[in-house]
């Protein structure tokens, strides 16, 4: 029963989108804001009936009824009830209804706080967002049914994939589809302007939040999905340079272009037609990722079973929304005004130059993820392109990108002085060249790439706080007055200091950790010892233990720090019985922002035990650089001047800060 | 400057940053990707010791052994040929006889292929895209043991993993 009535909110779901899809563009052409006005209420009722469908399905999880085939397919009764919810999304159909909920969230959101939005805006934007809502509906309905109902319902199901049977996946998705769902808004606010014609600051003032918000979940989910490879897979590498991962990692590098190229917009009317185009670009490539996953075009370590049809369907999907939105641009672009002019040594400049190497990275990460294709599909040759690839085309795009950072919010509006900026950061300059002269020292004509990747980082980090302290003048005026221009200092201003020096702190922990990490794959008795990274790890013993839907062989090992015991690791492999399955569950031991790991392999006859132990200098500071560039993100979120519906205050009231 | 010198100096600088981009694409492509090949694509393609290149196929039953130090051999089949594979290290949890494999490494000039990386896969029904089309072309694809697979097990799914 419960099954059914799923079912059909669903369908009363997409019926509810397909109304909030035409009603209001009807509306729109014949100027009847009643019409326009159904957007909103339809909105609100189409998010209740796919949130109805999902608590459906999630209910059907939690009993564990067999009798629907997802369930079936996906759960167990003795699992625990974390995995029986999380493991709603954990499979194709839940995964996608997931996907379709957070769409209608997002909708319901602009429904409810753009009250103070144009309604022939409002209206248009949330008449986009039905559009979308109805291919997924449609897709769903169509091709992955996920209350689907089994003739003879069996006793026990097969279990979810024990990979997936991880806190992990109780953020990582949602956090994901956060992300890339919630960029569809900055597309459909694209769409309405083209429609409109009319483009101006205020249109970038209310988009700009919700990118930003889409962009923080994003970083999250991005960093959470990282270190979730890092500690489950076991083999102790964080990003693969996958398919999968170039997948989600192409919308954020528009998406933090698009978060660049809205602030001229807002600030000087500049850069428009750019802007729409680049949230058009945004989306697209979110689409394209959910194809690429979906679909399984693509070989990907991440890769499960696949089903073709559905990545025919989605395809589709993809061609409509991206070749109907750049057509409509192309057709429409040339309608909207130009915006105010700039010299190029400028913060407009600046953020131009940043557009410029963010797109283009995201570019050749996209030539990398997709040249397979093309080739297979041209010559017949099957090939994959790896982290060389991506190392060498990248990386170099990213370097002038990283010098740049600094300079640009030191940079005036309209006209800068490069010289002026340059010796603001002549201080970040002399740490970096310090920092740069204390590495090379240290490691003694080793590689010196790594010396000056590191210089680079401090480079990004101290030039932030450089910034900061240049506006509250630090050092400058007495400290009182100081702290009190802190307080008062716009709040996007303290968010775009974290966001790039968490930039800064993330690029410091990948180069320490690619380059210094140590590795050592060894076979164990009990009571071995082996060194790694200054570290000793001794296997203690070896035992059994029984889990709710699984058996584990535990290791346990001692780690001694100059002959003391500084932590104990008990890594294991569990066997799950029900998919006749085995993962390996690595453990960590975290010194500082440093982690020793260790990973079982096979166990030999003898009584001994595979084992891979890693040293892994700085590698926590990856994934908290980025938690800083989402905590700056949420930073600039609450800053009143982009407060989701709040008014603009007048100008008199602004306080004399520099903007931004 | 004049609007007309300013869009020159950003259409240029734009135009630089993609010359660059195209060239370190383009030469990365030609040193960085990798061929995947089957055990008789390798006999047919005479491919030369040291080159890397990825082979995938089925690993064969009975033929995985351990030796000493972490040092495993098996062979992959694809049904007509077979190659022997040597690998150090530890192989992943879903490494089974009778099972889909992709490995990447070089030719031996004895005619071994070492592996550096035998890929992990997350599904345990999961055949790798390579491997299934080959083995269909050389046409030992089993209908229904293993395409059946995605309709009744339901497709895992990727981003609940690692995107």
């Amino acid at each position: 029963m419960i099954a059914e009535a799923g079912h059909y909110a669903l369908v009363l779901a997409l019926t509810l989108a397909l109304v909030q899809a035409s009603v209001p563009l009807l509306g729109v052409r014949i100027g009847d804001s009643a019409l326009m006005r159904v957007s909103g209420a339809t909105a609100v009722a189409q998010f209740g009936f796919s949130l109805l469908a999902f608590g459906a399905l999630t209910t059907a999880y939690v009993v564990s009824d067999f009798s629907v085939a997802n369930v079936f397919e996906n759960s167990h009764s003795l699992k625990p009830l974390v995995y029986k919810i999380t493991g709603v999304w954990g499979n194709h159909e839940g995964s996608m209804l997931l996907w379709v909920l957070i769409l209608a969230l997002f909708s319901a959101l602009v429904a409810i706080f753009g009250t103070n939005l144009p309604l022939t805006l409002q209206s248009l934007v949330l008449a986009v967002q039905g559009w979308v809502a109805a291919a997924f509906y449609l897709f769903i309905l169509l091709t992955s049914n996920p209350f689907l109902r089994l003739a003879d319902p069996p006793m026990e199901g097969r279990d979810l994939n024990p990979v997936l049977q991880d806190v992990g996946l109780a953020i990582h998705p949602p956090m994901l589809y956060l992300g890339y769902v919630g960029f569809s808004i900055s597309f459909s606010f694209a769409i309405a302007a083209l429609i409109e014609g009319r483009i101006d600051s205020a249109w970038a003032r209310w988009v700009r939040p919700w990118t930003l918000l889409a962009w923080i979940f994003l970083t999250l989910g991005i960093a959470m999905g990282s270190y979730w490879a890092y500690y489950e897979l076991g083999w102790g590498g964080w990003w693969f340079w996958d398919p999968v991962e170039n997948a989600s990692l192409m919308p954020w590098l528009a998406g933090t272009a698009l978060l660049h190229s809205a602030v001229v917009m807002e600030k000087r009317n500049a850069l428009k037609v750019w802007t729409v185009l680049l949230a058009i670009l945004t989306f697209s490539l979110s689409l394209l990722g959910t194809f690429l996953v979906r679909s399984g075009v693509l070989t990907s370590v991440h890769a499960f079973a696949t089903d073709p049809a559905r990545g025919v369907f989605i395809l589709v999907i993809l061609c409509a929304f991206i070749g109907g939105g750049l057509s409509l641009y192309a057709w429409r672009a040339s309608s909207l005004t130009q915006g105010g002019l700039f010299a190029p040594i400028s913060r407009e400049g600046a953020l131009v130059l940043n557009n410029l190497f963010l797109t283009t990275a995201c570019a050749t990460v996209l030539v990398g993820t997709l040249y397979p294709l093309a080739l297979e599909t041209l010559t017949g040759d099957k090939i994959s392109v790896g982290a060389p690839f991506f190392n060498l085309t990248f990386g170099p795009l990213f370097v002038p990108l990283l010098i740049a950072v600094p300079f640009g919010p030191l940079l005036a509006w309209k006209r800068g002085d490069l010289v002026a900026a340059a010796q603001r950061l002549l201080a970040a300059g002399v740490v970096a060249l310090f920092v740069l002269a204390l590495v090379l020292a240290w490691t003694k004509g080793g590689a010196v790439l790594a010396p000056l990747a590191i210089a680079l980082a401090v480079f990004v980090i101290v030039g932030a706080l450089t910034d900061l302290a240049e506006k509250i003048g630090l050092f400058r005026l007495k400290m009182p007055l100081s702290a009190a221009r802190a307080v008062g200092l716009p709040r996007s201003t303290w968010g775009t200091a974290f966001a790039h020096a968490g930039l800064g702190v993330a690029l410091l922990g990948i180069v320490c950790e690619t380059t210094w990490n140590s590795e050592r794959i060894v076979s164990m008795k009990p009571g071995d010892i082996v060194t790694v990274g200054g570290y000793e790890a001794k296997l203690v013993g070896l035992t059994q233990r029984q889990g709710p839907n699984y058996r584990e062989r535990v290791a346990r090992f001692s780690i001694l720090s100059d002959g003391r015991i500084v932590g104990e690791l008990s890594p294991s492999k569990r066997s799950f019985s029900a998919r006749r399955s085995a993962t390996t569950e690595a453990a960590l031991l975290t010194r500082g922002v440093s982690q020793v790991y260790i990973s079982l392999g096979e166990e030999s006859q003898d009584g001994s035990i595979d084992a891979r132990l890693y040293y892994k200098p700085l590698v926590l500071l990856i994934w908290l650089g980025a938690v800083l560039m989402a905590f700056g993100g949420i930073l600039s979120l609450s800053d009143r001047r982009l407060r989701v519906g709040v008014p603009k205050p007048a100008r008199g009231m602004r306080p004399m800060q520099p903007a931004e | 400057m004049t609007r007309k010198q300013r869009r020159l100096v950003l259409i240029g600088g734009a135009l630089g940053v993609l010359a660059i981009a195209a060239a370190l694409v383009l030469s990365a492509l030609r040193d960085s990707i990798v061929f995947f090949s089957t055990p008789s694509m390798v006999a047919e393609k005479n491919i030369q010791p040291g080159q890397r290149f990825r082979l995938g196929g089925l690993v064969q039953s009975g033929s995985v052994k351990r030796g000493e130090k972490l040092q495993v051999t098996f062979v992959v089949t694809d049904g007509n040929r077979d190659l022997p594979v040597a690998f150090t290290g530890i192989l992943p949890d879903l490494f089974r006889e009778g099972q889909g494999v992709v490995s990447e490494g070089t030719l031996d000039t004895a005619g071994i292929f070492r592996a550096d990386t035998v890929l992990a896969k997350h599904d345990e029904t999961y055949m790798p895209k390579e491997v299934a089309d080959a083995l269909k072309k050389q046409g030992h694809w089993k209908t229904e043991a293993i395409s059946s697979a995605p309709a009744t097990d339901g497709a895992q799914t990727v981003d609940s993993k690692v995107q």
